[in-house]
């Protein structure tokens, strides 16, 4: 476990020295969260949308696309590690495979948590207001780490496979594409077309509906529960795809 | 003074056709900025399909017709930075110092480098158009209105493409000039490239209002879903025209500066 800790010691460390890193990834979250909550607050006035407070709708969907990022922010960490060398160390340490894909595991659920606090921090200063009890708003967490977690796996195992920066765009491109072909913008319920029918099948839609379940009404609990089982599946598949491109570094 | 004008011509005719094949030799630079501002239409058009019978929102038959304008602009507006980065990348290889010490006027020099934007600004318009003509889009202004759009686009290239070379020529570093983008980005996203003004509220409405993007782009969508009117084409053209003769300036002062200071 302390090969674990220390690898994700050494990868927050990295917050300080290297902010440029990780600025961005903070701030893009805070940014979707600002604009698409002034830009598209209209939208609530479109029949059968579920919130009268845009930032309702659309705080979720910033803070599990900044908790994704801070997990795919491992991944580019683990390109440079890899580019420069450093990585290659690490793997003839005594120590065994989990350990050294746990560390940034690690690494990235406490980015993540910097990420949705902040993120719903802003959102609540832009008026989102929790419906209900306010536990719901725990769920953002759930969804938030999950995605990282998914984040982390996806990105790692893109990193250990194509071991330069082409894995960078792409951990970027897929995870932008499959958070946005979800009920992202808009519920299904108001969709028209294609979208409608990609959103409703995207995996990623149920993690953004637990997001959502303290914000929006109309979300139960068999919408948390498959969402959790969702999170849990795609994290272990992540979690295999990352374990098995390690394990090609050997080849 | 005929021969000087016609010199002045041939430099900025090589030059134009120099930064027009290096968008046509490197199509990894020009196809993001074709594939984004379509899949956002995408997105949009089946996401918000239904925001058009909201208050506010202007008469469309359709969310295609409303949202290509801010495709256009969105467009232009990626092909530009990258355009003016192109710059960057000639000033930290020394090809634009040796064209400095040519026997060449300065203006040719920075519009020849800009004329592959402005090409790029103009053939986008058409080429989005065209994407999304098969599915339902329609143009009220008709031809007239296309081309307008078209030259409205290649001055949005000019107007963008100028001030970023501002930047370009100020920092040396293409990676400066492509780490503005976001910087662009905010600024169209807090426009009404994506949804109308009248359906805003409170401090985001304010902004888009002083938004200068915001009346650029409500030019083009005039002319997407109006018919044809003077003030739509004037709005649509010379808006940019306007920023391109600031952008420009702004570029050749920044220009002088840095030789001075050399």
């Amino acid at each position: 476990m302390s090969a674990a800790l220390g690898i994700a010691t050494r990868s927050l460390r990295n917050i300080r020295r290297l902010p440029s890193a990780f600025i961005p990834a903070l701030l893009m979250p805070v940014f979707q969260v600002v604009s698409f909550s002034g830009t598209y607050s209209g939208v609530t006035q479109m029949p059968g949308f579920p919130t009268d407070r845009s930032v309702n709708w659309y705080l979720p969907m910033a803070v599990t696309m900044g908790a994704s990022f801070a997990g795919l922010g491992t991944g580019f960490s683990m390109i440079r590690d890899l580019q420069t060398g450093f990585y290659d160390r690490l793997r003839m340490a005594p120590t065994s495979r989990r350990q050294l894909l746990l560390g940034p595991y690690i690494a990235a659920w406490v980015r993540a948590c910097i990420a949705v606090v902040l993120v719903t921090l802003v959102g609540f200063a832009l008026g989102a207001r929790p419906v209900g009890n306010g536990l719901g708003t725990f769920s953002l967490f759930i969804a938030g780490l999950g995605m990282a977690t998914i984040g982390t796996g996806w990105g790692l195992g893109l990193a250990y496979r194509f071991r330069d920066m082409r894995a960078a765009a792409i951990m970027q491109l897929t995870l932008f594409l499959g958070l946005f072909l979800t009920d992202a913008q808009t519920p299904i319920e108001v969709m028209d077309g294609w979208l409608e029918f990609v959103a409703r099948w995207n995996p990623l839609t149920r993690v953004l509906h637990v997001a959502r379940i303290g914000f929006v009404d109309g979300i139960g609990g068999a919408d948390l529960l498959i969402g959790i089982v969702v999170i849990v599946l795609a994290s272990i598949g992540a979690w295999a795809f990352a374990f098995t491109g390690l394990g090609r570094l050997d080849d | 003074m005929s021969a000087m004008a016609l010199s002045r011509r041939d430099q900025i005719g090589a030059l134009s056709s120099r930064s027009v094949m290096s968008l046509v030799r490197q199509p990894s630079l020009v196809v993001p900025s074709l594939i984004f501002p379509l899949f956002f239409v995408a997105l949009g058009t089946s996401a918000f399909a239904r925001a058009i019978n909201i208050p506010g929102f202007p008469k469309v038959d359709s969310f295609l017709d409303f949202a290509l304008a801010g495709s256009v602009v969105q467009g232009v507006l990626f092909g530009s930075v990258t355009s003016a980065a192109a710059l960057a990348t000639d000033i930290e290889t020394g090809f634009f110092d040796r064209l400095l010490v040519s026997p060449s006027s300065r203006t040719a020099i920075l519009i020849g480098r800009l004329a592959g934007a402005m090409i790029y600004g103009l053939a986008q318009t058409l080429f989005f158009t065209l994407v999304l003509f098969p599915f339902g889009l329609s143009i009220r202004s008709g031809i007239f209105g296309l081309i307008a759009m078209m030259i409205g686009g290649l001055f949005t290239a000019l107007a963008v493409g100028a001030l970023m070379s501002a930047m370009a020529i100020k920092t040396g570093s293409s990676e400066a000039v492509q780490g503005s983008f976001p910087l662009i980005f905010i600024l169209l996203f807090f426009s009404s490239a994506f949804f109308p003004r009248e359906t805003m509220d409170g401090i985001y409405r304010r902004i888009a209002d002083l938004n200068p993007l915001s009346y650029l782009v409500e030019g083009f969508r005039s002319l997407t879903i109006e018919a044809l009117t003077v003030t739509a084409v004037l709005q649509t053209i010379l808006i940019p025209a306007a920023i391109s003769v600031i952008g420009i300036a702004l570029s050749l002062r920044t220009l002088r500066n840095r030789l001075a200071a050399s």
